[in-house]
């Protein structure tokens, strides 16, 4: 098949997220509440990736999960793999702002008080300072912004500087978190164009949007998100028609768009306290059946992968598909990981 | 009933240049309408000046001739885009659902908001069931004219088809004017809304 | 997060240094009250004594129990404290809503009182207003709570300029909600933790501040078993090597002051919600 990969930049195994937070404003009760379930998605060189999923349902953690960004009550488990590498606690604290880029959801993360040149530059040099300036003439900003304050630069050019920003290092995979809103359409276009045009050069991009029409103009690969995971990654051909869809969920977020009928499907996302055993969509699936309950296997179908029993596809054995290495021990990010597979394993 | 916009003109401060200038336009309350214009011409502000929520520095608003009441229930009701910021986070959101006035029991069931989200605190609930709860304020009997401001802009696709089948049956039913604004093309052809543009070098206009 | 499920988490941990202060604070207040008569009681038998088993704070040159006079100086400093304190912060509500609510003069009229009386420096205005109203017991509690308002009532003018702008207020407004409606449902929920926590933590300084006018003669008069009196008279004494008539009304003191410090601070991590997990 045509769709067989080539080099992945960045793989994520089965990631979950859990914090350990009280039950409610007074209580002085604990609760771990899983955010993030059994999360996995790939990027390959010269793709843009978007995980799709609705606001608040903590895809943004998917981010801050891969650049070790997460608030101290966080606990994490799974695998991340970077250039076939495990990637951990140490090899991030190098690589990121270096190899792996970051574009952030708000605009607010550039100093206020410093020139965007000279931010965009982080440092002396004249290495630096050529590249910088390469850079922003690549993306249409004149040598007159170097000495623009932030609160100068319209919204699209603040856009711009935080890209560059991210390209300085000359990162082999960038990771944006919703950055669109707040951009009218022309520029949420410009924007998207930019990320296409980097990654044509070979590289990775993860993009994490609620916007699913945007990511179905601009990326290769769509990730749908459903309470916590990613229960469908599919070439974004697939989604030119309901049939080559596989997931229910997916189908279901097909018909629901305003251009495919606008067919609303009954019921909300499980909440995290009370998420079903097995598949997350279960209670709201018109072919729910028993084993939808038990153990959900990931599966190959065409060119993507699917969390559903019932379609038909080889099951993905994750410890074994990755050819060029040994990776078949898991990359601990703390001790927790095994309870967490245990207590995934007792649930199921 | 008539909600009209008359010569309105607003800017943020008083030399400053104004967000729009000698804007008008009329809505019926059995139509359906989308506020149409290019990002940063204001109209989240042309929103809030025709709910009252701010006052413009010329022109009026009038609901069937007479200005808005500047106390007491307002029959025009506006949603705003982020349901998180719309909610007291300190409150139960059925708290928050009682501030509405005499909000139909219907209203509630047809939203889909469960019985258990109203013991709940703002943080545990995701921006879609919010939303609902914003709706549901907003649709207190007194309503005569609902205003959309990208009030599903940050939701799945599957929520937004669920709040606008609800909501286009609900105006239908009851005959509340609907003023929307959205950016979603497909959206608004679902909506089956007049459009009305403005900013720029078009300015709208009241034809009746 | 690593050991969770040993030992206790914040909150558990923040309401047991509460109740640990509040029933020292009050054990102190209740005992000084008392024995205050017993504090009064001179000796010249037991004279000058260095602490010992009878004696745990010593006896001084008139042969007062020093650690019945010790509680009795730090209840009254309680009290004090708490009363001034109180008044100081109901000054501060009231202040900060209507300098929030009240229009544009209003608020600049408090905003310049808030700044004037923080600008002057501390003590200084303390010992003259303290002065002013004829000294003793009057005297202080005027004072401290004239001078202590100010940084609580600029948080809660701040906080209520800021919920006022919110979109959850404004859409109340639009609902038909009217001004003590919405003070009453939407802000006191915010402004109640605030005013709590504000109220706990100006405790010490009050208590401080009561013990330093004292001390400096503009505050309680001589006869007072005060705090501040004990330490002044002191003074003259430890020359001669009376160390304890310092060092223990001065570590209670000190004592005083840092559990008072922990109940707010406790008290906050247990109001503020979603802030910490830990």
């Amino acid at each position: 098949m045509s769709c067989d990969h080539k080099h992945h930049i960045l793989q994520i195994n089965n990631l979950s997220v859990s914090f350990r937070q009280y039950e409610n404003g007074r209580s002085h009760r604990q609760i771990d509440l899983p955010v993030i379930s059994r999360l996995s998605v790939s990027v390959h060189e010269g793709e843009i990736v978007a995980v799709v999923g609705s606001s608040g349902s903590g895809k943004s953690l998917l981010a801050h999960a891969i650049l070790d960004l997460l608030p101290y009550n966080a606990v994490c488990s799974g695998e991340i793999y970077f250039n076939g590498e495990p990637l951990d606690k140490d090899r991030i604290a190098r690589l990121r702002g270096k190899n792996i880029a970051f574009v952030p959801q708000s605009t607010t993360y550039l100093d206020p008080l410093m020139k965007v040149g000279r931010q965009v530059r982080g440092g002396r040099g004249e290495g630096r300072a050529k590249k910088q300036r390469e850079l922003f003439r690549r993306y249409g900003l004149g040598p007159e912004t170097d000495g623009k304050y932030p609160f100068e630069c319209s919204g699209g050019m603040t856009r711009r500087v935080l890209l560059t920003s991210a390209l300085m290092g000359d990162p082999d995979l960038i990771i944006a978190d919703e950055p669109t809103p707040g951009m009218d359409l022309e520029l949420a276009k410009q924007s998207m164009a930019d990320f296409r045009e980097f990654a044509d050069t070979g590289k990775g991009v993860l993009l994490i949007t609620h916007d699913i029409e945007l990511a179905l103009e601009v990326a290769d690969r769509i990730a749908v998100f459903y309470a916590g995971t990613t229960v469908e990654e599919a070439p974004v051909e697939d989604f030119r028609s309901e049939e080559t869809l596989r997931h229910p969920y997916t189908r279901a977020l097909w018909r629901a768009m305003p251009q495919n009928g606008f067919i609303p499907l009954e019921g909300t996302q499980p909440y995290v306290k009370d998420m079903p055993a097995g598949c997350p969509f279960g209670p709201r699936c018109q072919w729910y059946s028993r084993e939808c309950a038990g153990e959900i296997p990931l599966k190959r179908v065409g060119c993507g992968t699917v969390r559903c029993v019932k379609c038909q596809g080889e099951e993905v054995h994750i410890h074994h598909h990755h050819g060029d290495g040994n990776y078949h021990h898991t990359h601990g990010r703390s001790p927790e990981e095994h309870v967490h597979e245990i207590r995934m394993g007792d649930r199921t | 009933m008539k909600l009209e916009g008359k010569n309105l003109t607003f800017s943020y401060d008083k030399q400053g240049q104004a967000v729009f200038r000698q804007v008008n336009l009329c809505l019926d309350n059995t139509e359906k309408a989308a506020l149409m214009g290019p990002s940063g011409f204001g109209k989240t502000t042309l929103c809030k000046v025709l709910a009252g929520y701010v006052k413009p520095q010329e022109g009026e608003v009038l609901l069937d001739g007479k200005p808005l009441p500047e106390k007491g229930y307002c029959p025009v009701q506006m949603v705003w885009q982020h349901p998180e910021r719309a909610v007291n986070p300190r409150l139960k959101l059925g708290d928050t659902l009682a501030d509405g006035r005499n909000v139909p029991d219907r209203i509630i069931r047809a939203l889909g908001i469960e019985e258990d989200w109203k013991t709940r605190y703002p943080q545990e609930l995701s921006g879609g069931e919010l939303q609902r709860f914003c709706i549901a304020r907003a649709l207190g009997e007194g309503t005569r004219f609902l205003i959309a401001d990208e009030i599903s802009t940050m939701l799945d696709p599957i929520t937004q088809s669920q709040i606008w089948t609800f909501l286009l049956e609900e105006v239908k039913r009851r005959q509340i004017g609907l003023l929307v604004v959205s950016h979603s093309e497909p959206l608004l052809e679902q909506i089956g809304a007049r459009r009305i543009y403005f900013g720029g070098e078009s300015k709208p206009s009241c034809k009746k | 997060m690593k050991t969770a499920g040993k030992g206790k988490n914040m909150r558990q941990r923040a309401r047991f240094l509460l109740i640990i202060a509040v029933i020292f604070l009050a054990g102190v207040a209740a005992a000084g009250v008392l024995c205050r008569d017993a504090a009064m009681v001179t000796d010249f038998s037991r004279k000058d004594l260095a602490p010992c088993l009878k004696y745990p704070f010593g006896t001084d040159w008139l042969g007062r129990n020093m650690f019945y006079r010790t509680l009795t100086g730090l209840s009254m400093s309680i009290l004090i404290g708490v009363c001034a304190a109180g008044v100081s912060a109901a000054m501060a509500l009231v202040l900060g809503v209507a300098a929030a609510t009240l229009g544009k003069k209003t608020d600049s009229v408090i905003s310049f009182f808030i700044d004037m009386v923080m600008g002057i420096p501390h003590i200084l205005l303390l010992v003259l207003i303290s002065y002013a109203a004829g000294k003793g017991l009057k005297g202080v509690v005027i004072g401290v709570a004239l001078t202590h308002w100010t940084s609580l009532a600029r948080l809660i003018r701040g906080e209520v300029l800021q919920l006022k702008e919110s979109e959850y207020i404004q859409i109340a407004r639009k609902l038909g909600h009217g001004n003590f409606e919405i003070a009453r449902k939407h802000m006191l929920p915010h402004l109640l933790p605030q005013f709590l926590v504000g109220l706990v933590l100006m405790f010490p300084h009050a208590i401080l501040h009561e013990s330093s006018i004292t001390f400096l003669g503009f505050g309680l008069s001589s006869e007072q078993p005060a705090i501040g009196v004990i330490l002044s008279e002191s003074m003259k004494y430890l020359i001669t090597g009376k160390w304890w008539l310092a060092l223990f009304p001065g570590l209670m003191l000190v004592l005083t002051v840092v559990l008072f410090d922990l109940g707010g601070t406790s008290l906050r991590k247990i109001l503020d919600p979603g802030s910490v997990h830990e």
